[in-house]
This record gives C-alpha cells, sequence and structure tokens, in this order.
C-alpha cells in the first residue's frame, strides 16, 4: 500500500498528469464554452474523433504538426457549425443531434481513414510533438520535467484555459455569451443576437473539442487507430459538470482526472493480481461519483438545452 | 423567416420523412462511394445482393435485425417519455453476460420449457438493473442520465471483459477469451434450418406487438407519453413522474437486456467483447428513423441491418471501406431530425 502512495511522489507520474490531461483540458473547454452559451455538445466524442484523424493525416500527407492542429481545429470547426444549425435556427433536440454528430464524425473519420491510407499490418506512424525543454527552467528539481518539459500543444492548453476564463469573465463578448446561456430574450433585448453568439460558440467550442483529438494523434501517440477516444468526450462533458460551468475548476477537474488516470496506470504494474479492468473501470465510475456529488450544488446554465425562438417563450 | 407548427400534419409527409431522410444519406454516401474510385450504382447493387440476393443473405440480415429490433424499442421507449437512454448498449451486455452465466450454471438440467423463459426475463432483469440506477439518480439527485448511461456501457463493457478472462472464462476455448457456453437444450432453436437465424426474431417481434399495444392501449402507455411531453402538465393531471419514469426505465432496459440475452440464447452461445458491433448505439438511429412507433422500428431495424450485412459484403468485392455503413446510419439520423421538423413546422415570412 505505502508503494501505491509513494508513485504519486514521482516526477515521472506528475509529468504524465499534464499529458494526460492536455486532451481533457481542450475537450472540457470546448464543452464548457458552448454549455455557457446554452448549447449541450453531444458531438464531442465525434469531433474529437475526427479531430483527431484530420490532424494526424495531415501530418501524414506532409503537412507540418502545427499545420495539422489547426485542419484539426477547422474540421471540428466543420461539425460544430453542422450541430450549430440544426440546434439553434431550427431548435432541434440538442440531445439527438449531438449523438447525430458523433456517429457522423467517428463514422466519416474512420471511413476516410481506410480511404486515404495504406494500412498494412500496424498502422502508420508520423513524428509527433517532441517535449519542449525549457532552457534553465527544465533543469529544475522535480517542476523542471513536471512544468518545463511537455509538448507544446499542452502548454496551448493551458493558455486556452487562461483565455476563455478571462474572455467569460471580465469582457463584454463574455457577459453576452454567459447572458446567452441564461437568458436569451435578454440578450435580444440588449440588441444583441443570440443566434449568432451560440453559433459562434458551437463552432468556436467544437473546434477546441478537434484539437484535444488532434493532441492523442500529434503529441501523446503517433498513429490513428478507430475507438482511441476511448470515451474522453463523454468524460469531459462530466468534467463540466463537475466544474460548474467555470473554466478554473474545469481546469482543475481535468487535472485532477488525469492524476487518477495516472496513478492507476502505474498501479497496474505495481499491484500485481488485481484484473487490469477494474482499474480502467475507475475513471468512468469516478465520473459518475463526481456527478453524483456535485449534483446538488450544481448551478446549470438556465437556458442550456432550451432553444431560442424569437419571440416566443 | 421562421419556424411555425403545423395545425395538421398531412400522414403521407409524416411517412415519407423517413424514406426523404434515407434517400439523402444514400446519396451522400454516393458520393463518397465515387471518392473511393467505385461507382455508387454498383457498389449499392453489391449492398442489396450481400444482404437480401440470396436465402442465406436474407436470414443473415434478419438475424442482424433481431438484436436491433430490440435495442431500438429499448430506445423509442424511453425517448417517447423523455429518458435519454443512451446506455443500450450496457444493457444489452448485462443481460448477454447475466444469461450466459445463469444458461451454464443455474439452469443447465432443468426443463428448457421453463429454463429460455427464465433466462430471457434474467437478461431482462440485468438491462432493466442497469437503467434503473441512472433514472434513479436522475430523479433523486438530478444527475443526467445520457452522461451516466454513456460512461456506463464503458464501464459494463470492461466489466465483461473482467469476468470472461476471470471467474466466467471458458477453460475449453481457445485463442479469445470468451464466457463459458450456454447448455445446449437452453438454446433458442433455429427458425431456418443451417443459418443464424433463430426464434429470437419471434420474440422480437412479439415484444415490437407488445410495446405497441402497451403504447396506445393502456393508461400507463399515456401516461409515459404525458411525461415525456409536458412533465409539469402530466405531474398536475396526477401521473406520478418517478413510478412512471422508473417503469420506463426498467421496460427500457430490459428491452436492451433481452437483445443481449436473445443473442447468446439464439446466435453465440457465449458472451465475447465483440458480441455487439454497436447494437446499443444504432437501436437510438433504429428509433428515431421509426419516429418513435414500434412497427417503425422493426422496419428501420430490418433496414439497417441490410445495410450492414451489405455493407460488408460490398466492401468485400469492391475498395469501399464497410465503415460507409456506419457513415450511411448516422446520416440517416441526421437528416431524419430535419425531416421530422419540416413535417411538423412549416416555414413562415
Amino acid at each position: 500500500m505505502s508503494d501505491a502512495l509513494d508513485l504519486l511522489w514521482t516526477a515521472s507520474l506528475w509529468a504524465a498528469v499534464l499529458r494526460i490531461a492536455t486532451p481533457l483540458i481542450f475537450g472540457t473547454l470546448g464543452a464548457l464554452l458552448c454549455e455557457r452559451a446554452g448549447v449541450l455538445n453531444l458531438g464531442i466524442e465525434g469531433i474529437m474523433t475526427m479531430g483527431a484523424m484530420v490532424g494526424w493525416l495531415t501530418v501524414h500527407l506532409g503537412g507540418d504538426l502545427w499545420t495539422g492542429l489547426l485542419a484539426a481545429a477547422l474540421a471540428g470547426a466543420a461539425l460544430g457549425l453542422l450541430h450549430a444549425a440544426l440546434t439553434v435556427p431550427l431548435g432541434l433536440s440538442q440531445h439527438v443531434s449531438g449523438l447525430g454528430i458523433t456517429l457522423f464524425g467517428s463514422a466519416l473519420a474512420y471511413y476516410l481513414y481506410r480511404l486515404l491510407v495504406e494500412v498494412g499490418d500496424l498502422p502508420p506512424t508520423i513524428e509527433p510533438f517532441q517535449a519542449i525543454r525549457v532552457p534553465v527552467l527544465s533543469d529544475l528539481p522535480f517542476l523542471g520535467p513536471v512544468l518545463f518539459s511537455q509538448a507544446a500543444p499542452t502548454y496551448l492548453a493551458l493558455l486556452c484555459a487562461g483565455v476563455l476564463a478571462f474572455v467569460l469573465a471580465r469582457t463584454p463578448l463574455g457577459l453576452a455569451l454567459r447572458m446567452t446561456g441564461e437568458n436569451p430574450h435578454a440578450v435580444e433585448a440588449q440588441g444583441l443576437n443570440p443566434v449568432r453568439l451560440r453559433v459562434g460558440a458551437v463552432v468556436a467550442g467544437s473546434a477546441l473539442m478537434g484539437l484535444g483529438g488532434a493532441f492523442l494523434t500529434t503529441a501523446a501517440f503517433n498513429s490513428f487507430f478507430p475507438t482511441m477516444v476511448q470515451g474522453r468526450g463523454w468524460i469531459c462533458i462530466a468534467l463540466v459538470v463537475f466544474a460548474s460551468w467555470r473554466p478554473g475548476r474545469a481546469l482543475l477537474g481535468a487535472l485532477l482526472f488525469a492524476l487518477f488516470d495516472a496513478w492507476q496506470l502505474r498501479l497496474q504494474q505495481a499491484v500485481p493480481g488485481v484484473p487490469y479492468q477494474l482499474f480502467l473501470m475507475a475513471p468512468y465510475l469516478l465520473s459518475i461519483l463526481a456527478l453524483v456529488l456535485v449534483a446538488r450544488r450544481a448551478r446549470v446554465p438556465e437556458a442550456l438545452m432550451v432553444p431560442y425562438r424569437r419571440g416566443e417563450r | 423567416m421562421r419556424l411555425e407548427r403545423r395545425t395538421h400534419v398531412p400522414l403521407a409527409a409524416a411517412a415519407l420523412a423517413p424514406l426523404a431522410a434515407v434517400g439523402l444519406a444514400l446519396l451522400l454516401a454516393a458520393g463518397l462511394i465515387a471518392a473511393a474510385g467505385v461507382s455508387p450504382l454498383a457498389a449499392y447493387a453489391e449492398l442489396l445482393r450481400g444482404a437480401l440476393g440470396s436465402r442465406l443473405a436474407l436470414t443473415e440480415t434478419l438475424a442482424r435485425a433481431t438484436p436491433l429490433i430490440l435495442t431500438g424499442l429499448a430506445a423509442a421507449v424511453a425517448f417517447r417519455a423523455r429518458v435519454w437512454n443512451i446506455g443500450a448498449e450496457g444493457q444489452f451486455y448485462g443481460g448477454a453476460l447475466l444469461t450466459a452465466w445463469a444458461g451454464h450454471a443455474l439452469l443447465a438440467g432443468g426443463p428448457p420449457v421453463l429454463g429460455v423463459p427464465a433466462l430471457l426475463l434474467l437478461g431482462m432483469a440485468a438491462g432493466a438493473l442497469l437503467l434503473l440506477g441512472p433514472v434513479a439518480l436522475r430523479l433523486s439527485l438530478g444527475v443526467d442520465e445520457v452522461v451516466t448511461t454513456l460512461l456506463l456501457n464503458f464501464a459494463v463493457l470492461l466489466f465483461v471483459g473482467l469476468m470472461i478472462e476471470g471467474p466466467l472464462r471458458d477453460p475449453l476455448a481457445f485463442g479469445w477469451p470468451q464466457s463459458v457456453p450456454v447448455a445446449s437444450d437452453l438454446r433458442l432453436p433455429d427458425l431456418v434450418p443451417r443459418s443464424r437465424l433463430h426464434v429470437g426474431l419471434l420474440v422480437a417481434l412479439a415484444a415490437a406487438a407488445l410495446v405497441w399495444a402497451v403504447n396506445a392501449r393502456t393508461v400507463w402507455g399515456a401516461e409515459t407519453r404525458a411525461a415525456g411531453l409536458n412533465p409539469r402538465a402530466a405531474a398536475f393531471a396526477g401521473v406520478s413522474l418517478p413510478r412512471t419514469l422508473l417503469g420506463v426505465a426498467a421496460l427500457s432496459g430490459g428491452l436492451a437486456g433481452l437483445g443481449g440475452a436473445t443473442e447468446v440464447l439464439g446466435v453465440t452461445g457465449s458472451v465475447t467483447t465483440n458480441l455487439s458491433p454497436g447494437f446499443g448505439t444504432a437501436g437510438i438511429v433504429v428509433a428515431m428513423l421509426a419516429g418513435l412507433h414500434p412497427a417503425g422500428v422493426v422496419a428501420s431495424a430490418v433496414f439497417l441491418a441490410t445495410v450492414f450485412v451489405g455493407a460488408d459484403a460490398m466492401s468485400r468485392a469492391t475498395e469501399v471501406p464497410s465503415f460507409i455503413a456506419d457513415v450511411i446510419m448516422s446520416a440517416s439520423l441526421l437528416a431524419m431530425v430535419v425531416a421530422l421538423l419540416l413535417v411538423t413546422h412549416r416555414v413562415a415570412r
């Protein structure tokens, strides 16, 4: 048992935390942005799958890694636009549309991958993002490997969390977005267009989800394979609730979750004799537990999942 | 330009909506097939031949439709009452696993006349329990059942893996881990000899008829619909929302569990972690294409089974990846929700 706890104090574990958290940070921020504007985006799982495929494919076809991320964000935004078109101006069920986007995004990603990529016995690989060793700082004991030797997109994710927190809390745009999620009629009364705000939020949020998917194939691994997103999108949806729809807490939630995930991965090796499936089940059950724990205190945006139609109440 | 609810929905339009949606999806897929350098017409001909072109193909398609009818009914029953059961995949596996264990250990050696119905009921119970939990959490604490049922799918599948590599592992099976087999006299008989089509199809059809009768002919059926359309008004009219929704959860989860049970008893005889190629998720599409109507569920399950079985044959004969079936399925779903909107609303200036 003490071995299991000792694992918690190794730098390699904490370095893994940031790495594992990165796709969750992107995905959770994206889902949070959509939901703060009033749109639940269950397309996340498919959008992350599409982002993972497009990001990887772009690099595989000769683009550089940053072009890959950009392409993944654009692919995510495109699927987000489809979700937004169905749920905002048309006011269709956000549940059904989101699940449809997830199925469609995954199916299209798998189809295009099989069509465009020659897969032999092993999936082809690319040269992924390498850890940036920040001069001087990366030589610090413990903090060096944990904070200053990560792949570049990890820093981008942290930056996104900061930017989103600032925009939502401190700018007129953020106020308008939050108001759209609480009371779109009041937004309309201010002379703003809630439809445009919602569409914009879903498109931008979906671009972030696409980045989260791309991190998996361009930094965490170096190849793409079906079902690789493994429910991370759904975990992000749970993390948004856990975070009470706040970017800072979303970041914290993603890190906590990743800490647990990194720990259980190491426990699998340190504690022999326990079936590995028990460890793998833990993240999903933990997410459900987190939802149950915060359920009473959750402050859901008032107008989440309420379609907005002008002049209708 | 805005949308206005129609006062009168023409029946023809409602019936045409799924056809239009499927047509649009097939058109989109035709573009993707052409991108693979294959003529869409030739590919679709191959698909139809592969799914319906021979006696064997036909039985295979109907065998594939059987679990889809049951998971489709599971989604239709739940969605009608606005219970978002996205966990049919997990409930399917839950039913399958309990059935396999009971059919090997508990009920083997007993009279099949009692054993088979008991196994089907056990499968239903396992599925029902897996949905009752999330719905109870929603009713008591307001936890969204979409996320809990989605996450449970992963947990249940891992649990199945745990059991069939551990306590329930078949010691006589070589290669991939699989569960202990159901006693052979407890298996569902084949409908057509030397095929995978089994009596489970009749079970699924009976379930569809039963769901239709409950929906259309019982007070409870009316209460579930009321609870879905307007919970507050339903509660005001004296419908007990918790009791109604828990009943819906038991029925919906039970139907998905029954799907797992019939698949084990009819087709495989044991459980593996690839027992279901996404029957649970496909059930959602089945239900939506059917407009949540039980008779429609049967039709759309047969349609999707045709697409899946046919696409396998198509991808063997041409260069088109079999994932085209998933594209057709998901595009049909998205097109269907738009088509339904156009049926119930009209564009006003």
